[in-house]
């Protein structure tokens, strides 16, 4: 005797979270029955193996009829069909939107076109993520992106809005959404008019951040970095050097005052064109840091070079062309070189602190709060990035 | 022109598109009232228009506005081709039309396409304006309130109950029409939906108008069935109890007591002793006399014409006639006399309520039943060609305006069955039936009506008949000077309407009231069937029978030791495919069978739990090609009153046999240790009688009997205690073939429910009262093909009994997170679609309760409350330390676990507080304050349309939407309001504050891509939970909160795979409530508990 029909409908619609995992996950109704097995819930409720194949597929079903409306999760919201209570509703939501790191670290800097996502199954047999699962967050990434690039205003609210997100995960998609597509550079700024909104979406932000820069991210160089790592330096970036840093009314979507900063970045290139300026700031860092630092030996003799590439990497940022290498300028040019001469992470922070600090007295300088917001952002991706 | 209909049609949200090239929509609205109907204009290129229409008004009289739809379609504007209709809604603006209901509907409605499903969400405000209408001869009954409760309803308290009252209206089924062929399916289910729509609600103004005429207000315990006849027709008939109800708020007017209540009992004399009556015994059980009639003739019911115990049913105005001359004639004269005169419907003293006012129920006799097989004639309806040259395309045919004898021909039928369940009625010496009920099943053109019911004996007071007025003073009359009995303070709060009552029945009847209802109202000398009686084990004073079954809800003053528990019998019978007369004939000689055995089940199954009353029994006899199938279910229990059950024994044929008799004393032993443990879960721990009080046995008790006849006027004396009866091992299964062997291993199968969960299918589960708020309400249904090539009927039961357990197995498996909780209401409802397909439709409702906590009794008092109140009182006094061996097993009887309660009713009130909050606070941890957040700016977004973040819902309808419903508690901010839906008439914890209207909704669903919809089962799924949402947002539309007596009537799915289609139908109802929590009505309304950023607060401007 065979069920040709078997379905339950609750009032207020049943989530099992197990269940919910493991459709998420890209398996099929046997796959997940297997798993469910093998996870003891027979012995623990007593229950035969049809009973759980047919709760499977009730769960699978209203997942199914529930996914037209997660692409659009206020519509979760406002929906009659389902009951469902608030707190379930933002568990559907943020369970969704969850992606792997090691998905989204290999999409860093990809752009989320059907090329990219014919590749998803190279990408899912190196991350170990199912191939469905795979897919599924690549329509995240990009569903993610289409609805917040024609957007203007703060990013951040944006993407809260439209998906709901909680902050963390909001987070990592701006990263990863940002690494694609170039194009929106400079839109970028505009977005970022409030530098920590009431949800801050940073995670999110720093997703699309990358996307829409699309940073070099995948050159053998920086394959020690994390998307973790890439993450926290948008969010560093995107926290000091959004317009909205500095003056959060005057926020202005057009993007101009971002504009404006970029073109005043290659002001600094005078600490180290002045040849003046240079010694000086040379030997104001130095004395600082004589006996209080293990390798000062070498900092003295790699200063000018040090210097030279930390001021070129913020000049360079207006040339879409440019802005690829950023993060392999970085490494390329101040974490290796530091790297091999075994420079402590200390000796780094107390570097840059002083490195940054030293301007102040320097006669002559006059860019002193440029510099200091421009070195923010640019330490903070250092300190994060150098590590092994 | 009596009533004014204004409709505004506000906005529409999330419709699907509908120009491929621009992927928008261009969506103006129709509608239609009756033959009126308006237009907004379009809006433009948008798949969320806000029309902001004006008020359309319809002018219409009230007779239009009770029987027709509001009827509001959606379409897309074409400017080359024909629009394109998106889906319609319908609105039963009838809430609107009682003076105590809701007063506006207005919120978002799904767009419901039967083909395609729910497209999108309307916003619609509706009013009517109604003008006095003094016309005594009008045909509308506006003003009577419908009620599917079969309880009183909470905050009403009735006056007078009136009685029975029932309508059929019939019509050509447009399915079935010559003009279906040449239609679409959408047109057609449509014309469909909506002449359902219009029957439903003449046969409503029907019933009013005979209430109306019995001068009552209301019907409750309001049932409507289609039958959906194919050919022949489609029948919409309605049962219902007509009652006088009295908006509780009143109450307080009518407490200045005076007395006397002598002169009513005089008037009325209330007769113990039933007038001997001469029926020939029926089956020997309490399950009183199944007829099977094919042929309509059979005069069974003439014997017990007496009409004495009638006498207070009988109006006694000059129409009382007597039923026994009418009787007497032959069915015909019968038939036509039932004209729609109030006084003659009261010829059948029947009651759909299951639940009544404590006092109302004096004695109960047990279950009668009636069906009859007929045939589904093809009629030629002269009515046809008129219907087609109407405007009004399917105007209705009742048989009051037409002469076609189709409807009279059903009415007939029903009116014959009843006639029946009536003089069974009377064969147990009762003079009412109450918890009734009717069914039919229908296969081809062969039919089986069904009526059931219990056979009672009432209290006369709740049934005078007379105006108002005279109720008002009869009832400031009874009203005694005291309240006498003591372990009534719980119930006063609960049911203060029947404070007088209740002690009112301690005056009238010396018997406690824990007992009452089990002592027989039959003749003990000339009893029906052969029952044995013994003296009531609470009272001692009164005989009562060895079990009882009834087809209604435990009464709240019964007195009941342990839990209860699901009892189903199933049973399938193999029938030859045979065609009209012969498949009839055939149906008709199986049916005593299957009752027999069924009952037989049943009977078993309680022994077997050791249990000794069944209630809400509900046994369905089910129609298919080639065979029935029989399911029973009920709530067992164990009464007090009632004898302790013996237990079963097994008798060998073949007792030489050495191995045999080894296996029959294994399954001996086997059944003999299910007994035990079945009393260990249903904690069944009877008080053991001391030896002086039992005396000794007296051998055989129907002897004795007979013994006694001369004196049976003495019977009761205390001093002649038969007791005997508790001691006898009464049941002996002889196994005499494998097919007995079967049935004895079928008994065995059923597996009682995991730990944690109980189930019944009443409204309470007897022995928990601790019920915590939280309740979900679900509907399982299940297709499966029993796929053997030779069945017997031995695999086929095995096969229905496989599925109906593992149907519930499935249940508790996904309920399991609400454990301990208890399955309520369980409503199993069997559909023989095809050959070999077995549909099995359940709808219940999962309770939780606190398994460690009582409640206290100013806490959250229930109808229980004042039951196991009375039962320690009762207990406490006569065995005072037996019962405490384990406290901590939630014995709601022993004394020491009431101890322990009273000691720990300090904790107990924040636990109490902590499982209220639970909801929310589960998952607060893990996503704080956001959640808040993002409800609330959800609010301010439109999908997809978001070009600056401010918010341009200032004048959005969702404002409106959300403030209407401010005012009920909901505790979150969800946009959309929470309905809950129960099919108990009650919610725990909550008090129901307002009833706004019924709901009754009819829906079809069609597919022509059933593949593709993800099958059938994909399909079925998201049609309900589609239905459950329509419910919803039509009760939410009505400022309510909850559907309570929630019922699924019908679930009719057809399929065809081959053709890649299917079909359902759907028709629910239910009543449309606001409740209350009771927390929020003792306290302030608490803060909530995630505090909200002042910061994002002030965005939101909604």
């Amino acid at each position: 005797m065979s069920s040709d029909l078997d379905v339950f409908v609750g009032n207020t619609t049943l989530i099992d979270e197990e269940v919910y995992r493991l459709w998420l996950d890209g398996h099929s109704v046997a796959e997940a029955v297997a798993r469910r097995l093998r996870g003891g819930v027979l012995e623990r409720e007593g229950t035969s193996v049809a009973v759980l194949q047919s709760d499977t597929r009730d769960h699978y079903r209203t997942f199914q009829m529930l996914e037209r409306l997660l692409h659009a999760p206020p519509r979760l919201l406002q929906q009659l069909l389902f009951q469902i209570p608030p707190e379930r509703q933002a568990l559907l939501v943020q369970r969704y939107y969850a992606f792997d790191e090691a998905l989204a670290r290999e999409l860093l800097g990809k752009k989320l076109s059907k090329g990219t996502k014919k590749e998803l199954d190279e990408v899912s047999a190196r991350t170990g993520v199912g191939i469905r699962s795979c897919r599924r967050q690549f329509d995240n990434f990009k569903r993610v992106f289409k609805a917040v690039e024609e957007l203007r205003g703060p990013l951040a609210e944006n993407i809260q809005q439209l998906f709901l997100l909680p902050p963390a995960l909001a987070r990592d998609y701006a990263a990863i959404v940002f690494s694609g597509i170039w194009g929106l550079w400079e839109r970028f700024w505009g977005f970022l008019g409030c530098p920590d909104p009431p949800f801050s979406s940073r995670d999110y932000a720093a997703i699309v951040f990358f996307a829409n820069s699309r940073f070099e991210t995948g050159k053998r160089r920086l394959q020690f970095l994390s998307f973790g790592d890439f993450a926290a330096c948008a969010q560093s970036m995107m926290a000091h050097w959004s317009q909205g840093a500095l003056a959060p009314e005057a926020a202005d979507p057009d993007g101009d005052l971002p504009k404006s900063f970029l073109q005043d970045l290659k002001e600094l290139k005078v600490l180290v064109s002045d040849k003046d300026l240079l010694d000086q700031h040379k030997s104001l860092v130095c004395s600082a840091l004589r006996g209080k630092i293990s390798v000062y030996n070498e900092l003295e003799a790699n200063f000018k070079a040090l210097s030279r590439a930390l001021v070129n990497v913020g000049g360079k940022l207006t040339h879409a062309r440019d802005v690829r290498d950023f993060f392999v300028d970085l490494v390329e040019k101040v974490i290796e070189p530091c790297r091999s001469d075994k420079w402590s992470p200390g000796d780094l922070r107390l570097f840059l602190t002083h490195y940054t600090a030293a301007p102040r007295n320097l006669p002559g300088f006059r860019h002193q709060a440029l510099w200091e917001r421009y070195m923010a952002a640019i330490s903070a991706c250092l300190l994060r990035m150098y590590h092994d | 022109m009596p009533g004014k209909l204004k409709v505004k049609i506000v906005a529409g949200r999330h419709l699907p598109v509908m120009d491929r090239a621009s992927d928008l929509t261009d969506a103006f609205v129709e509608v239609k009232f009756g033959n009126t109907t308006f237009k907004t204009d379009v809006y433009p290129k948008s798949l969320n228009p806000q029309w902001n229409s004006e008020w359309f008004k319809f002018e219409v009289d009230d007779e239009e506005l009770q029987d027709e739809p509001l009827q509001i379609t959606v379409l897309d504007h074409d400017t080359y081709s024909a629009n394109d209709a998106i889906g319609k809604v319908y609105i039963d603006i009838d809430p609107l039309l009682y003076s105590e209901a809701a007063t506006v509907i207005s919120g978002w409605f799904p767009i419901y396409d039967t083909i395609h499903g729910i497209r999108g969400e309307i916003n619609v405000v509706v009013k009517v304006d109604l003008f006095n209408d003094l016309n005594r001869f009008r045909q509308s009954s506006c003003g009577v309130k419908f009620f599917c409760t079969t309880s009183i309803p909470k905050c009403y308290r009735a006056v007078v109950i009136h009685g029975f009252v029932e309508e059929l209206v019939v019509n050509e089924d447009p399915e079935y029409q010559w003009i279906d062929r040449i239609r679409t399916p959408r047109a057609s289910n449509e014309a469909r939906q909506r002449l359902i729509s219009l029957m439903s609600g003449e046969l409503q103004r029907k019933i009013g108008l005979k209430v109306l005429e019995m001068r009552g207000n209301a019907v409750v315990g309001y049932l409507q069935c289609f039958d959906l006849e194919g050919e022949s027709g489609l029948v919409v008939r309605a049962i219902g109890t007509a009652c006088t109800l009295d908006k509780l708020s009143n109450t307080s007017a009518f407490l200045p007591a005076c007395n006397s209540p002598s002169k009513e009992m005089k008037e009325i004399p209330f007769n113990e002793d039933p007038n001997p009556n001469t029926y020939s015994s029926g089956p020997s059980t309490p399950l009183k006399n199944q007829t099977y009639s094919f042929s309509p003739s059979k005069s069974y019911s003439r014997q017990s014409s007496s009409s004495d115990t009638d006498l207070s049913l009988t109006p006694k105005t000059g129409m009382g006639s007597g039923s026994a001359g009418k009787e007497g004639g032959p069915f015909k004269t019968l038939l036509r006399q039932q004209t729609q005169s109030a006084l003659e419907q009261r010829e059948f003293p029947f009651f759909t309520l299951t639940t009544f006012p404590p006092g109302f129920l004096l004695h109960v006799g047990g279950v009668v039943s009636a069906r009859s097989v007929k045939l589904l004639d093809r009629i030629h309806n002269p009515a046809f060609v008129g219907i087609m040259g109407n405007t009004r395309s399917y105007k209705l045919l009742d048989w009051n305006s037409f002469n076609s004898d189709e409807p009279e021909t059903r009415d007939a039928w029903w009116a014959e069955i009843r006639q029946e369940i009536k003089s069974h009625a009377k064969a147990l010496g009762c003079h009412a039936v109450v918890g009734y009920s009717e069914s039919t099943s229908i296969c081809e053109e062969v039919c089986i009506l069904s009526a059931s019911g219990t056979a009672a004996v009432l209290n006369p007071r709740f049934l005078q008949d007379g105006t108002m007025e005279g109720c008002l003073e009869q009832r400031l009359s009874w009203q005694p000077g005291f309240f006498s009995i003591g372990s009534e303070k719980g119930e006063v709060d609960f049911f203060p309407q029947s404070q007088d009552s209740s002690s009112l029945l301690g005056i009238e009847e010396a018997s406690p009231p824990g007992c009452g209802f089990c002592h027989i109202p039959y003749d003990e000398l000339n009893m029906p069937f052969p029952a044995h009686l013994t003296y009531c084990y609470n009272c001692r004073k009164q005989k009562v029978p060895d079990v009882l079954f009834t087809t209604i809800d435990l009464p709240v003053e019964a007195i009941v030791v342990g839990k209860g528990c699901l009892i189903q019998a199933r049973l399938c019978r193999l029938k030859k495919k045979a065609q009209a007369e012969a498949n009839a004939t055939s149906i008709s000689n199986l049916l005593p069978f299957m009752e027999y055995e069924v009952h037989t089940q049943l009977m078993n199954k309680l022994k077997l739990r050791g249990m000794n009353a069944l209630f809400g029994l509900r046994i369905q006899i089910t129609v298919g090609e080639n065979m029935l199938m029989g399911l029973a279910s009920a709530t067992g229990v164990y009464l007090a009153a009632l004898p302790t059950p013996g237990g079963i024994q097994i008798a060998g044929k073949t007792p030489n046999d050495g191995t045999y008799e080894q296996h029959i004393s294994h399954m001996q032993k086997k059944i003999n240790d299910t007994i035990a443990k079945n009393k260990e879960l249903y904690e069944i721990n009877p008080p053991e009688l001391p030896e002086e009080i039992i005396g000794s046995p007296i051998p055989e008790p129907r002897q004795r009997s007979r013994l006694l006849r001369s004196q049976s006027e003495s019977s009761d004396e205390v001093t002649e205690l038969d007791l005997s009866h508790g001691k006898k091992d009464a049941f002996v299964l002889e196994i005499d073939d494998t097919d007995a062997m079967e049935d004895v291993h079928s008994l065995l199968t059923d597996v009682p429910p995991p730990s944690g969960f109980y189930s019944c299918n009443t409204e309470i589960m007897p022995g928990i009262n601790n019920w915590t708020p939280e309740i979900q309400m679900f509907t399982a249904v299940r297709v499966s093909r029993l796929s053997n090539i030779n069945p017997t009927n031995q695999t086929l039961n095995k096969n229905f009994n496989d599925l109906c357990e593992n149907l519930l197995k499935s249940l508790y498996f996904k309920l399991r997170s609400m454990v301990p909780c208890c399955l309520c209401h369980v409503n199993f409802t069997v559909a023989l679609p095809e050959d070999e397909l077995v549909q099995i439709a359940v709808t219940a409702v999962a309770i939780t309760y606190d398994k460690n906590q009582a409640l206290q009794a100013n806490k959250a008092p229930t109808e229980k409350s004042q039951q196991r109140a009375s039962t320690d009182n009762e207990e406490q006094l006569q065995f005072p330390l037996e019962l405490s061996s384990d406290p901590l097993s939630s014995q709601p009887f022993s004394p020491a676990k009431e101890a322990l309660e009273g000691a720990s009713s300090h904790t107990g009130i924040p636990a109490a507080q902590r499982a209220t909050s639970v909801d929310y606070s589960s998952f607060a941890d893990r996503c704080n304050s956001w959640i808040e957040l993002i409800k609330l700016k959800a609010q301010t977004i439109r999908r997809g349309s978001i070009k600056t973040t401010t918010s341009l819902e200032k004048a959005s309808p969702l404002a409106e939407g959300y403030l209407r419903h401010r005012s009920v508690p909901s505790g979150t901010n969800s946009t959309v309001s929470v309905v809950k839906m129960t099919p108990l008439s009650f919610l725990p914890g909550a008090k129901i504050t307002k009833y706004l209207g019924i709901i009754n909704m009819f829906f079809i669903r069609e597919t022509t891509s059933l593949r593709e919809e993800g099958g059938v089962s994909g399909f079925l799924h998201a049609f309900i939970a589609e239905v459950f949402a329509m419910v919803r947002a039509h009760v939410a539309a009505l400022g309510g909160n909850a559907v309570v007596s929630y019922i699924m009537k019908q679930c009719v799915f057809m399929e065809n795979p081959n053709k890649n289609q299917a079909q359902c139908l759907i028709n629910v109802s239910g009543d449309a409530v606001i409740f209350v929590r009771e927390s929020e009505l003792e306290a302030l309304p608490v803060p909530a508990p995630t505090a909200q950023p002042a910061g994002s607060a002030g965005d939101v401007t909604t």
